[in-house]
């Protein structure tokens, strides 16, 4: 569903991607963690060319992201975001956030298209929020929207890029609920975390990248109990005893 | 100060036709009204095409917009209305020169230069005001619009002007009055705006103090109205949950 050939970009003298390869099957959830400033960020944003690459290959669902012919507007339109920031559009309900993208870019019918947001909301626990407005919404309930807004595009894959970290703790939960139900439900996922709890239950596989380099990718149970790396250890000791 | 105030002037006959000094002055707020308002329109449009230009990616559009707020900023407004009533015809086309100078009403022709001049001038502030309602926007706006699909345009449309105009609703304010006090200079090219017609009233009826008392009235009534009406559009559009709008 998604690969990544080789991938390197520079943001001046600074090699933030370092020859990224990687693949994630249809239906596989993928953890992406790192410590800050190893550019997991950049990575996901790269997928739908919210960032450009230098060199290499991002392929996704069979199109070539890098490729100046393909049309990103359509491949943005079956790819999922959920920001760190939520990105809600302030001036619109909660409905109308959902619903835009389904009717200005697929044309919906806007009968239709409310209908499924609140279907939408129902699944993610905000059906009574509908007409309220995001100002007047919890962190956690407008990252719930912001997925729910993702997935009213009918996305083959759904990107996340650090969805809880501007969450206060007891919002985290959640989020991660919906996260976890949306995987379970088969969808494609790559998900830049800390949250190491969501890691271990919900991913198929997690990837460690520092310095722009992939430099572990485990099943769960083997990367939290066996890390090979030793920055991908020095990173764990760090995530689980802070103090020390 | 010996002086005899005489309010009753304005309703005095002029002495041209059966025209009281009052007809002047409505007339005179027709043609303020009729000035800054289609200016302003033609303004607020130029002004947010540019604004735009100026945040697009890219080198070329940027240029092209930045190189017109600096060419219209940085010349008086006196200087720019001049050229376009005395200069520029001079380089039409010769039957748009003749139809300009000879066959318009000299009335129209001052009218058209002068809402030329306005709305050229404005478009660079407007355009000054839309760009910076565009950049103060959290960054995550555009990416978000485009993660969607959204094209350039739709980008703009759906999700960033309309955010845009109302942070800018306040400034835009400003501009709206000041092209409504700036519409004065038409007085200049012989245009019987406002002013025009204030200074003609007090050079045939020599009552200056009064006809600048009751111009002065007439500007500060129709500006506080404005504002006004600005302020319930301001309100009227804003989001709630924030910038103090209703829970």
């Amino acid at each position: 569903m998604i690969r990544f050939n080789n991938v390197h970009k520079w943001f001046k003298d600074l090699h933030v991607l370092n020859g990224i390869d990687l693949q994630v099957a249809q239906g596989e959830v993928v953890v992406v963690c790192g410590p800050s400033g190893s550019g997991k960020s950049t990575m996901i944003r790269t997928v739908n060319q919210l960032e450009s690459i230098n060199e290499g290959e991002i392929w996704v669902d069979g199109k070539n992201v890098a490729d100046p012919k393909t049309d990103l507007n359509a491949l943005r339109a079956e790819v999922g975001f959920v920001f760190q920031h939520f990105n809600l559009y302030p001036h619109l309900s909660v409905v109308d956030n959902i619903t835009l993208s389904p009717i200005k870019v697929k044309g919906m019918d806007k009968a239709a298209a409310d209908k499924q947001a609140v279907a939408l909301l129902e699944r993610v626990g905000l059906a009574h929020k509908k007409d309220a407005f995001p100002a007047q919404l919890s962190g956690g309930q407008q990252q719930r929207v912001a997925i729910a807004r993702g997935l009213a595009m009918e996305p083959r894959v759904m990107l996340f890029d650090e969805p809880t970290s501007a969450l206060d703790p007891e919002m985290i939960g959640e989020v991660l609920k919906v996260m976890k139900d949306l995987a379970e439900s088969g969808m494609t996922m790559m998900v830049v975390t800390h949250e190491m709890g969501f890691a271990r239950e919900v991913a198929d596989r997690v990837v460690f990248i520092d310095h722009g380099k992939i430099v572990e990718q485990a099943p769960p149970e083997a990367f939290f109990k066996n890390p090979q790396h030793e920055r991908a250890q020095q990173f764990l000791r760090q995530l689980l005893t802070p103090m020390s | 100060m010996n002086y005899n105030w005489d309010w009753n002037i304005f309703f005095k006959s002029t002495g041209i036709g059966s025209e009281i000094y009052l007809d002047w002055f409505i007339s005179g707020l027709g043609w303020t009204i009729a000035v800054a308002l289609v200016a302003w329109i033609a303004a607020l449009a130029i002004g947010s095409v540019l604004g735009v230009m100026r945040t697009l990616p890219g080198k070329v559009l940027p240029a092209i917009a930045t190189a017109y707020v600096e060419l219209f900023r940085n010349v008086p407004l006196l200087v720019q209305l001049f050229m376009w009533y005395f200069v520029v015809p001079d380089y039409l086309p010769e039957a748009t020169q003749i139809w300009f100078k000879q066959e318009l009403n000299p009335a129209t022709s001052a009218y058209i230069s002068v809402v030329v001049c306005l709305a050229l001038f404005t478009a660079a502030r407007v355009c000054e005001q839309v760009r910076t309602g565009i950049q103060a926007l959290p960054r995550g706006q555009s990416a978000a619009a485009l993660a969607v699909g959204f094209s350039i345009g739709q980008t703009y449309r759906y999700v960033l002007l309309p955010q845009a105009f109302r942070v800018i609703i306040p400034p835009l304010t400003s501009e709206f009055l000041n092209i409504f006090k700036n519409s004065s200079v038409a007085s200049l090219i012989g245009l019987m705006e406002l002013l025009a017609q204030t200074k003609q009233t007090a050079e045939f009826s020599a009552n200056i103090f009064e006809a600048f008392t009751l111009a002065t009235v007439i500007y500060f009534v129709l500006n506080m109205s404005l504002m006004t009406l600005m302020n319930l559009i301001e309100k009227k559009v804003r989001i709630p949950g924030m910038m103090g709008g209703a829970k």
